[in-house]
This record gives C-alpha cells, structure tokens and sequence, in this order.
C-alpha cells in the first residue's frame, strides 16, 4: 500500500502537467486544504479516539485552512511516514507539508520545496531504559539504537558517534510506532529521535516512570511547514499565517478577545486583524484572514499549551520557543 | 495502394506499427513531461548522488560498511541482502514444501490432516502479517540481551539474535578448501560410478555415506596436516551486547520464517498435484517390481512429479524474491528497505531511485527465471 503510494505519486510527477502558481486558487475551488502530517505523535498530530485529529501540527493546518478558507476545519488529512513525506508534496498530493519535518539545506535546495518558518525550536535525544544505569549520552558505545528510517535523526546519530568515536547499530522502521514498540520489546538500548518526540512516545508507554531521557541534546532540528518551490504567493501565505499567530501572542490576542481587540489601539494590532490596512488582501485573502485564525485556532502560545504545554502529558517547558521577548527564539517579521 | 491495404498481412503490419508509434509516442511525452516537471519545481536530478556519502548506518552487511560509504554502497549491500535472504528462502521452503506435499497424501490420517492444515492456515494468511507475527514473536519470546539462552558458552540466543562463533581463516586454511573441492569432487564421482555398477550387475554400494565419509575425512585431514589454521571467534557479551561471532538478527530470522514458510504451502501444492498427475500404473508397477514405498517415491514418483511440478514452483521461488521486499515493515536492511527506502529520502531523488530498484528487481526475476527454464528443459523427459 505504502509502495503504492510512492509509486502513484511518482506516477503523478510523470503525465501532471503543472500549473505552477495556483495551489491558491486549486484550494479555494476545492474548498478544503490537503495537509500531511504524522502517522501518530502525540501534542504534534495524532487521531483522538474519535478520529478527529489534534496538535500542534494538525493546528497549523486549520489556522492556515481558517486564513485561506473561513472555516478551520476544512482539512483533509494525510498521514505519512518520514519516507513518504517528501514525495506527497512534490507530487501534488498534499498542498502543506505539516509534520515534524526539519529544515535542512539540502531538503530546501534539492527537493523543490520551501520551508515556511519554524513552529518548533527541537533537537535531537535519546532515551533509555534506567535499569541500565546510563547518564550520559557519551557512555552509549556499542548501543542498538531505535530509529526511524528517512530522517535528520538517523543521519544525525551517525555523525554524533562518529565524532566521539563510538560503535552503534541502528535499527531502522518506517513509523513511530513500530519504534517505540521495538524499543519496548527491548530490540534496541536506546530510542533516538527529536526531544519533544521522546516525550511524546514516553507518554505512550505503559511504565513511563522505567525510562529516562538524557541531558544531551546533539542536534538542532527547527520543525517547519514546507509547501511546493516556485508558487511564491502559497509560500508568502503559509509563511504569514504562521507570522500572524506568533503576532497575535506578541500583542496579546487569544482566540477569545480576537473580536475586542479589533478595536484596539494598537496599529499592528488592527492591520494584523484586518480592521485597517490591506494585510489579507496582499496576500490574495480576506482582510480578516488572519482574524479567523487566531478567532478559530488560537495564537501560538495558546496552541502551543494545549498540545504540549505544561497541563498536557507531554509537559514540555517553552524554552527555545517561547516568544523573542519572554527569552526564547521565537520571532516574526512585523505586520507592516 | 488500396489492393495494399486489402491484403491482410500488410493491415496487420500496418496495425503494429500504428501501436507501437502511439506507444512511443505516449512514452516520450511521459518523460518529456517528467523532466519538465522535475525542472520546473526545482527537484535535484540526475545520478551523481549514488557518489555522494549516505551519512547513515546499516545494521547487517556482508561486505563492509559505514555511515562514510556511498549511496551505490547502500544499493550494494540492498542487492546482497535481498539475495542472501531470497537464497536461503529458496532452499528452506523447497525443504519444506517437499516434506508438506508429500504429507499431504500421505495415507496417514493424522499426517495427511495436519498438511492440509498447514497449507490452509499459512496459504491464505497475507504474508506481510505473517513477517510481522513472526517478528513479534521471535522478539517477545526470546530472553533479553543479559539473561540470553546460552549453548556451551558459543552460541547464545536472545531478543537480538542467534550469535555462533565466527570461524576465521588463517593462512594455510586454503588446503581444506581444496580438500572440501576434492571431497565433492571424488564424491560425485562415487555416485556415478554406484549408479553404473548397480545398472550393471545390480549390486547395490552405499554411495551416500561413502560420500558423506569422504567430505569429512578429507577436510578433516587437511585441518590437521596444516596444524589446526582455523580458529573460532567466540561471540562475547561486552558492555550492552554481545561482540564477536556471526550473528542472525531477530529481522533476518523473522523474515526467512515467513518467507519459507508461506512459500512451503505452494510448493507443497505443486508437489502434490505433480504426484498426483503421475499416472496411477507407474505406482503400481514400481510396487509390482517389488520397491518399497520410500523406494517407489523416491525412484519413480518424485522424478517425474518434480518435473511437472517445476514450472510453477519457478514461479513461487520469484514471489519469494520479490516478497522479500515487504522487509521494510520490520528494518531487514534488503534492497527496498535501505534503498528505495533511506535513501531515497536522504536525497530526495525517486525516479532514479525506484526506476533502477525496478530494474534491479526485473533483473533478478530474469537471471533466476532463465536458470530454472535451462533446468526445466534439462530435466524434461527426454523422449526417444
């Protein structure tokens, strides 16, 4: 099946003719936004027991469907594993790529995409059962290491042993899932993969309380939405919908006074909600696209603690993605 | 020119040209397009990547590998591991299928139920659940790294695999090598040399154990005479695993299980209905000559079932190898997994990469279809 679907969407690269501008114009007549997200990772994009999906991922998919379309729940889900992920934008499939993906320079240059800003400042770690006694990631020589197969992780881990000239083995699935579950099974020593996701997948587990993640964190993996290279107006708009909830947390709008603050006396407030100036429309929106984002979704604090933050079971601390202002790095270009 | 395109042979030549043009014609707008389309959305292409470093690691490989070697590397230890798992498929589930379908008509209730059984069960089982089930299990019954089931302090067995010792060649091994050639050799020459004899004057010569005495002896021999060149490297547990020795990981075992034993249920059914299409009175006259039963299917029924069997078991052994390719479900670092599976998204490049895993695949199916038609031909009654 999953063959099938690198093949199809290979297939889809051969007869497509492109039109190269208009993922715009092919949602607006579709009335629904394509976005690829996670199999399953808990706080980032995962199904609830009702099928719905939720987190942090899935978030910026309705604030984006909110801006472009009205309504945030006018997204069409498509769960990929990390070797398929790529190959669905390319190909057409999926209009937003929105699924823990690491911003590379060779993944910008040579896979004909565009990353549209951070939403999660991570890095790469490990985690391990306590019974072995480990504290530290440079007593791991001669470890088997679970990891997911096509990602920054594995390459990452390479270099991290090499460098400190140590031995692995790295055993490698296609999901999260069959990961953890080698892991659990005890396959590997140690399970390897961005911090947030090793919180994630701790929560998953039966006996959180047997594994410990170490300090170490050996890489820097910023998580960012991708879309198509070569439509610079879908670009413009993933980049500025994403600019606009960190915006909105800056000045202080929620998804509850985003009607009040309407009339507030803060310009950038006003332009960034569409009550003066011509932020949507610049875009080829609505003035109040980014309105009924934050109104429908939230600013990017508010996402941020509903699926990760500290009452959540990942309780992952802001840290590198807090706001510019608060000690951390997240930052957006002013709404001018 | 109208009498022309009256006669039926021109029309028909007429027509195949008009086909194949339309399908050339097809095929190159599908790579124009392609090449266009990969341009346009600023895609890498092209083949130098297969000389780029692959930057990651590969849990088994038969020939030296690390995360420093290239993405034709990669390709290189996929080929050989789908080969290697392929080949022992191959041999365990003929193996298999053979014990199977011979059972199958066995007049022994009991034997004859159980085979059916098998086949019914695992026949029509998908086989990717039952590489996942084999895996689960292999994983979930054995003991952990540190309470590993442990054979005479050389061959110990856990969740991360069988480990045997190593053997390793020293300088002067070369001679039992040749012992082990000559062995062969010699016995081969003994079986033949039984076979005219007892065509001759019937006189039976237990040319098997002669020839299972000579392929020990004569290493043997050569083992002592060059004063022992080969030593065992013993698989060791040094920090988290164990170091040393030959290891089979739980992937490859789970694997090769499914594989083989999925693959058994057809062969088992090829063999049965090629026993079963040998006429009745060759049975017969073989227990009229006086043959036991093992003597009856072992010289005039399996020779000639075989023969009507092969053609679809060529077929089977092909599944297997391109089964093989559902590896990617438990990490067996095969062709599909690390190839067309890691790589392709380190780099990005699909068309390249799946095109020459397809071409790959062709190719194997190709050289092993070619071999088993020579032996189908060969094997074929030679009607005088």
């Amino acid at each position: 099946m999953k063959r099938l679907l690198k093949l199809s969407a290979v297939a889809a690269l051969a007869v497509t003719t492109l039109s190269m501008a208009g993922t715009l114009d092919d949602v607006k007549k579709a009335g629904v936004l394509k976005c690829g997200v996670n199999t399953g990772l808990p706080g980032f994009s995962e199904a609830d027991s009702k099928g719905a999906w939720r987190g942090l991922d899935v978030d910026y998919c309705r604030a984006l469907a909110a801006a472009v379309l009205g309504d945030a729940s006018k997204v069409k889900y498509t769960p990929l594993n990390a070797k398929e992920r790529f190959t669905a934008l390319q190909s057409g499939e999926i209009d937003v790529l929105s699924r823990n993906t690491t911003n590379t320079e060779t993944r910008d240059t040579t896979l004909g995409i565009n990353f549209a800003g951070v939403m999660y400042y991570d890095g790469q770690g490990f985690m391990v059962p306590k019974s072995l006694g480990i504290k530290s990631a440079k007593e791991l020589d001669g470890a088997t290491v679970c990891i997911q197969a096509g990602t920054t992780t594995e390459l990452n881990l390479a270099d991290y042993f090499r460098s400190n000239k140590m031995k692995f083995k790295a055993i490698t699935f296609d999901t999260n899932d069959q990961v953890d579950k080698a892991f659990l099974a005890g396959r590997c020593d140690i399970l390897t993969t961005d911090q947030s996701g090793l919180y994630a997948a701790r929560t998953k587990f039966k006996n959180p309380e047997k594994f410990v993640i170490l300090p170490e964190i050996i890489s820097k993996e910023p998580l960012a939405p991708a879309v198509r290279q070569g439509d610079d107006q879908w670009f413009n708009i993933a980049k500025w919908t994403r600019n606009a909830l960190l915006t909105a947390e800056e000045k202080g709008i929620t998804s509850t006074n985003a009607d009040e603050m309407k009339k507030s006396n803060d310009p950038e407030t006003k332009r960034l909600l569409g009550a003066e100036g011509t932020m949507g429309k610049n875009l080829g929106l609505d003035a109040d696209a980014f309105y009924r984002a934050i109104k429908q979704v939230g600013n990017y604090g508010e996402i941020f603690e509903r699926n990760v933050g500290a009452n959540t079971p990942l309780k992952i601390s802001r840290g590198l993605n807090a706001l510019w202002n608060k000690g951390g790095m997240q930052y957006s270009p002013p709404f001018r | 020119m109208l009498t022309l395109l009256r006669n039926e042979k021109v029309r028909g030549i007429l027509y195949q040209i008009l086909v194949i043009t339309g399908f050339l014609i097809v095929a190159y707008f599908i790579a124009i397009n392609t090449a266009h389309n990969i341009e346009v959305r600023g895609i890498k292409s092209g083949f130098d990547f297969l000389h780029a470093t692959a930057g990651f690691d590969i849990t088994e490989s038969p020939i030296p590998f690390s995360p420093q070697s290239t993405h034709w590397d990669v390709f290189k230890v996929g080929l050989l591991n789908t080969l290697i798992v392929s080949f022992a498929g191959i041999i365990l589930s003929s193996i298999l299928g053979l014990i199977i379908g011979v059972s199958r008509l066995s007049k022994n209730w009991i034997i004859n139920r159980l085979a059916a059984g098998y086949i019914e069960t695992f026949r029509n089982i998908p086989v990717l659940l039952q590489i996942l089930f084999w895996y689960n299990v292999v994983l979930a019954t054995l003991p952990a790294t540190r309470k590993s089931l442990n054979f005479f302090d050389s061959i110990f067995i856990n969740n991360r695999g069988i480990f045997i010792p190593n053997p390793i060649f020293e300088p002067g091994a070369w001679l039992i090598g040749v012992a082990l050639v000559a062995a062969l050799i010699g016995g081969w020459w003994i079986h033949r040399w039984a076979f005219k004899r007892h065509e001759e004057t019937g006189e039976n010569f237990p040319a098997i154990w002669a020839g299972l005495g000579l392929v020990i002896v004569l290493p043997l021999l050569a083992y002592l005479i060059m004063g022992g060149p080969v030593h065992f490297d013993y698989p060791a547990l040094k920090g988290f695993n164990f170091q040393g020795g030959k290891v089979f990981t739980p992937e490859f075992l789970a694997l090769l299980f499914a594989l083989s034993i999925y693959t058994a249920t057809f062969i088992a059914e090829a063999i049965r209905s090629g026993i079963e299409a040998v006429p009745k009175g060759q049975k017969e006259a073989a227990t009229a000559l006086g043959l036991t039963p093992i003597q009856s299917l072992r010289f005039v029924i399996l020779p000639q079932a075989v023969r009507i069997a092969i053609p679809s078991i060529i077929n089977q052994y092909l599944n297997l190898t391109k089964n093989s390719s559902l590896a990617a479900a438990i990490g067996y670092p095969e062709l599909v997994t690390i190839f067309a599976g890691t790589s392709l998204n380190q780099t990005g490049q699909a068309l390249e990469i799946l095109g020459i895993t397809m071409l790959t695949y062709l190719i194997i199916s190709l050289v092993v279809s070619l071999i088993l038609n020579w032996f189908n031909a060969k094997m074929k009654i030679k009607e005088r």
